[in-house]
């Protein structure tokens, strides 16, 4: 009896709130302890942040206009060359623009880019995985068989299909990015819905008197959730790449808006006498995909269930 | 009210199990006449449905997995019935047909003597009050996977409150202690409450599953091979628990086990499944010392013992249990049977035959009624076949 | 007496884990004569599968072996991966317990026998194809002889068949003909029949049994099952926390028996013949990790002493009315623990 006394003297709101703290407490120290055995993949989460505040903070850290250039400054180079200056640390284009000003404002695009097409992708893929995993049967195959329609176009042809179609913009470019996106996201959820389905803990709910949706949101999705949200990880690089590669063919986000693709692109003309103006948001992709790479390979290890030994 | 105090009013003194193991070795004297939960000509087929491609390229078609064919099952109220047989005989899903996690194909359940419709049943409690409630509440299931059958990613505290929910235990106050008393009473140290299965042992994950289907405070519990994964030594102890809790409680199991010495030690009548049928069946000390089915006699005659003095003479069956999806017509036992009768074996399906206290469907019993007649298991031997045909 | 085929001496695995050194195998001394049937009986973490790897040499790296494996006087562990793996099926072979994983299941299992015989170099001959036909022709008939032994029906039939068209029995059959298809002197079995209904268990059991009597091949059988090994085996060792705490004949062990280990074990498996009430041994099986000091089984030990928490107590020979207790092909019957030792218990007096 000594222990329901004691935990009767405590208001019920306070302890369970104190018990919601405690265990995210636990599983984040464990979680961090897990990945801070993947020091590569640390070093890429860290880069990834930088870019991210790069930026949020994009006014606060440049000092030219990314749209507006002088002609008179056209194709400066890099500072640590010959005739360059700190003005433009990393050179400027045709137009005279600060290099190092839009790769920082190319940032905002690229990742909003990524991060928004990635996540209605999820949202979209994650929902019909659920519910063709979890009911299976003739609304399964429906749905599988439009994905396996879509899947046999390659991505970026589609994509450049879409926004021939659709017309360039922002809005159009995230919904060319989804409206496949979403296949890789439902194929992983579904199969992971499957596999989990055939698991005990799922009948022990249905005898334990919850609905389906119960079931489905709050016993499984739970369980399949680190591999999506890996997944998540890997794919914002994709869909950052893929990004670049429609704007660098004209078809992504519009000039004089900066973005990396259309940089890369500005820069063809001049790359024998002015070969930073298309290297250096060259780098800027590579280095920040790769950076996620990195980190999602890690989190990869840390949370992919089928990879833990218990 | 406490649980505690709950679960004390239940309990009357001489609810012991058993005392009631004594009664039961005389079924028609002992027992109320309405069974507590009954399984009418209970039937289950899976259909294998191939698919658009498999169907025109390679001609396949739509086969059923007749796993569990018109069996016949009573339970009595706080009795334990065994049900034994072979992977792949149909006990799991007869389990679960009776916990409805399974949809019969075709059969009836009877609850208290009504019958099951939907998910709600009408129950009867002790006081005679007459209420419906979901099936779920009544029944309870302990699944035989410790490590599959608990959400790797819900403590024990998140696992023990959904049952409470549904029972209408709301404040949270109320379900701390109450998870806290059930971890108590199966043995589990209640500050553990906020740990996740993988920080608990197997046998200890058991326990927690065992909770988990005590928390509804179910009539019937079906445990479905809640031991076959646990050592030797920790075995005893979950069987241990479930005795203690059966007589605490008065709870009525459905023990299935293919372990015959767990089913003999915990079981008061036993039945024995092979391919979808209940072959024989009766009180556990008559079965064990008589059995009359020739696939129950092999049955116990290959289980290794320890004690010299209970090994019997081996029979060793031929070939594997076949597949149900093509089961054997007749008497799905007749292609590895030792003592055929002969055509009528294979042609058709042998009734229940009553010897003594056990009924058993096998056709060697149709022209010997009384059980002075019936072969016992000491006259079997490898070839017994030809003095009896 | 004769010698001893196989024998191990101090044999330790150690596998380095995050948290400290785990000793899978401590110190193990066994000795396997011609034409024995020795037990290995134990819980899950014991080491008694870790026993039968470490034999083969079978343990992946970072775990190491320490002791010896004496094969007619030769130390397996000295020998190198090459040397070993002519051993490995011609000498000794492997049954594990889950055929469907061992089987390949992209080949007809008559080939995975003849692969064997082949590997081996059985039957010598022409290896290129296509001027092995002859040679082939022999492995086949050899392969077909094989399987008709272990019982497989209609080989010719089930040469071709592949891994999953076999049920549970005829995998595990398969299995053992692979096994047998060099003649091994010895044949470990690592719970061999654990994945089988008991009917199917029987006719394994049955068929190692006439393997064991028409070849004299040796078999080590690890199992968690008593009742089987009782049945089965003329030598039983129990293994705790990788440790052999008792061993002796199977009369002996099972009949007198003297680790409180072995005397729970047998109290608390359900017997077919009386029903009585269990005795489940308190406590699990202790973290190889984090072994307690002393005795492995104190803390759950009804005899617990003070000492078994301090002392190291060494396999002591079983003393009745006197005399050690011999087995008649010389075994003595031996248990780790301290009442062995001469040490009074308090309760003695």
């Amino acid at each position: 009896m000594a222990t329901t006394t004691a935990t009767e003297s405590i208001p019920s709101w306070r302890y369970t709130w104190g018990v919601r703290w405690r265990l995210w407490r636990q599983n984040s120290l464990e979680f961090w302890r897990e990945l801070r055995k993947h020091p590569v993949s640390v070093a890429g989460g860290v880069v990834v942040l930088l870019y991210v505040l790069a930026a949020i903070f994009a006014e606060q850290i440049t000092w030219h206009s990314p749209e507006l250039g002088n002609l008179r400054n056209r194709l400066m180079p890099p500072a640590f060359m010959a005739g360059g200056s700190w003005e433009f640390p990393l050179g400027t284009d045709a137009q005279g623009r600060d290099i190092y000003t839009r790769i920082v404002f190319g940032a905002r695009i690229s990742l909003l880019v990524g991060v928004l097409s990635v996540g209605v992708s999820m949202v979209v893929g994650v929902a019909l995985g659920a519910l063709a995993g979890y009911r299976r049967g003739r609304i399964d195959s429906l749905i599988s068989r439009f994905a396996d329609l879509l899947l046999a176009f390659p991505f970026l042809i589609f994509a450049i299909g879409m926004m021939a179609f659709l017309g360039p913009g922002f809005v159009n470019l995230i919904l060319a990015l989804t409206f496949k996106g979403w296949v890789e996201f439902f194929r992983l959820a579904r199969g992971d819905m499957i596999a989990e389905g055939t698991r005990e803990y799922v009948e022990a709910a249905r005898i334990t008197g919850q609905k389906d949706w119960q079931i489905v949101v709050s016993e499984m999705l739970p369980n399949i959730l680190p591999t999506i949200f890996v997944l998540t990880t890997l794919r914002i690089g994709f869909m950052i790449v893929t990004e670049a590669s429609l704007s660098f063919l004209g078809l992504g986000i519009q000039p004089p808006t900066p973005a990396w693709g259309s940089m890369v692109a500005d820069g063809r003309n001049h790359l024998l006498n002015a070969w930073w103006v298309s290297t250096m948001p060259g780098v800027a992709i590579v280095a920040l995909v790769l950076a996620i790479n990195l980190f999602g390979e890690g989190l990869r290890d840390v949370l992919d269930p089928r990879l833990k030994i218990e | 009210m406490t649980e505690r105090e709950f679960f004390s009013l239940q309990t009357r003194p001489e609810g012991r199990l058993r005392v009631e193991r004594d009664a039961s070795a005389h079924p028609s004297e002992a027992r109320p006449t309405t069974p507590l939960i009954e399984a009418r000509r209970l039937t289950k087929h899976f259909p294998i449905q191939p698919s658009l491609l498999a169907r025109l390229l390679a001609g396949q078609r739509d086969r059923l997995v007749r796993a569990v064919d018109e069996v016949d099952l009573a339970i009595w109220s706080g009795e334990t019935v065994g049900l034994v047989g072979e992977s792949g005989c149909g006990k799991t899903t007869l389990g679960r047909m009776l916990t409805l996690l399974h949809r019969p194909t075709s059969g009836e359940i009877y609850f208290q003597g009504r019958p099951l419709v939907g998910h709600r049943v009408l129950t009867t409690d002790e006081t005679g009050q007459v209420s419906r409630a979901p099936y779920y509440r009544l029944t309870q299931i302990v699944f035989q996977n410790p490590y599959s059958s608990l959400n790797p990613r819900k403590t024990v505290r998140q696992i023990l409150t959904a049952p409470l929910r549904a029972r209408g235990v709301k404040r949270p106050a109320d379900i701390e202690a109450e998870v806290r008393f059930l971890m108590d009473r199966v043995g589990l140290n209640p500050s553990h409450i906020d740990r996740y299965p993988h920080q608990f042992s197997g046998g200890q994950r058991q326990r927690i599953g065992i909770a988990r289907a005590l928390a509804m405070r179910p009539l019937f519990v079906v445990a479905d091979e809640p031991v076959s994964s646990l050592d030797v030594s920790i075995q005893a102890q979950v069987i241990n628990l479930l005795e203690e809790l059966q007589a605490e409680y008065k709870l009525t199991y459905l023990f299935i086990a293919h372990d015959l010495s767990v089913i003999h030690h915990i079981s008061d009548r036993v039945a024995v499944m092979y391919l979808g049928h209940i072959v024989e069946e009766g009180a556990t000390d008559e079965l064990f010392a008589a059995p009359r089915h020739p696939y129950t006699q092999a049955l116990l005659a290959a289980v290794p013992v320890v004690e010299k003095a209970a090994r019997r003479s081996r029979i060793l069956l031929q070939g594997g249990v076949p597949s149900p999806i093509d089961p054997p017509s007749g008497c799905r036992f007749h292609p590895r049977c030792f003592v055929k009768k002969g055509q009528i074996c294979e042609q058709e399906k042998p009734p229940f035959f009553q010897v003594n206290g056990q009924r058993v469907a096998c056709w060697l019993y149709d022209d010997h009624p009384h059980a002075a007649t019936a072969p016992s298991v000491d006259a079997v031997s490898l070839e017994p076949a030809k003095g009896r045909q | 007496m004769a010698r001893p085929i196989l024998e191990l001496r101090n044999l330790t695995t150690v596998f380095p884990t995050r948290r400290g050194e785990v000793r899978a195998v401590d110190a193990v001394n066994l000795a396997l004569y011609p034409g024995q049937i020795l037990g290995l009986v134990g819980e899950s973490g014991c080491g008694k599968s870790t026993v039968l790897l470490s034999i083969l040499g079978l343990i992946a790296r970072p775990g190491r072996i320490t002791g010896e494996v004496l094969l007619d006087g030769r130390d397996l562990t000295k020998l190198s991966n090459r040397e070993l793996r002519r051993l490995r099926g011609k000498e000794i072979a492997m049954i594990f317990q889950d055929p469907l994983s061992t089987l390949n299941p992209a080949f007809p299992v008559g080939e995975q026998i003849r692969e064997s015989l082949r590997l081996h170099n059985m039957l010598p001959g022409p290896w290129l194809w296509p001027f092995d036909a002859g040679r082939r022709q022999r492995e086949k008939e050899r392969v077909l002889q094989v399987m008709e032994e272990v019982g497989i029906p209609a080989p010719e039939a089930r040469y071709r068949a592949y891994p999953h068209q076999f049920s549970g029995g005829m995998q595990q059959r398969a299995l053992i003909a692979i096994g047998l298809a060099c003649n091994p002197r010895i044949l470990l079995a690592d719970e061999p029949t654990t994945a089988l209904d008991v009917t199917i268990q029987a006719q394994i059991i049955a068929l190692m049994k006439r393997i064991n009597q028409e070849h004299g091949a040796a078999i080590i059988l690890v199992t968690h099952d008593l009742g089987l090994a009782a049945e089965f085996c003329d030598h039983i060792a129990v293994m705790y926390a990788g440790r052999i705490v008792e061993i002796g004949s199977v009369d002996q062990v099972i009949e007198n028996p003297q680790h409180p280990y072995t005397q729970g074990l047998l109290r608390c498996i359900p017997n077919l013949k009386e029903r009585r009430p269990l005795q489940p041994i308190p406590g699990s099986v202790p973290d190889l990790a984090d072994l307690p000091l002393g005795c492995a089984f104190a803390p759950r030990c009804p005899d617990f002493q003070p000492v078994c928490a301090e002392g190291f107590f060494r396999l002591q020979p079983v003393i009745e009315n006197g005399r050690k207790k011999v087995h008649r092909s010389g075994e003595v019957h031996m248990a780790r623990c301290l009442r062995l030792t001469g040490y009074r218990m308090p309760e003695d007096d």
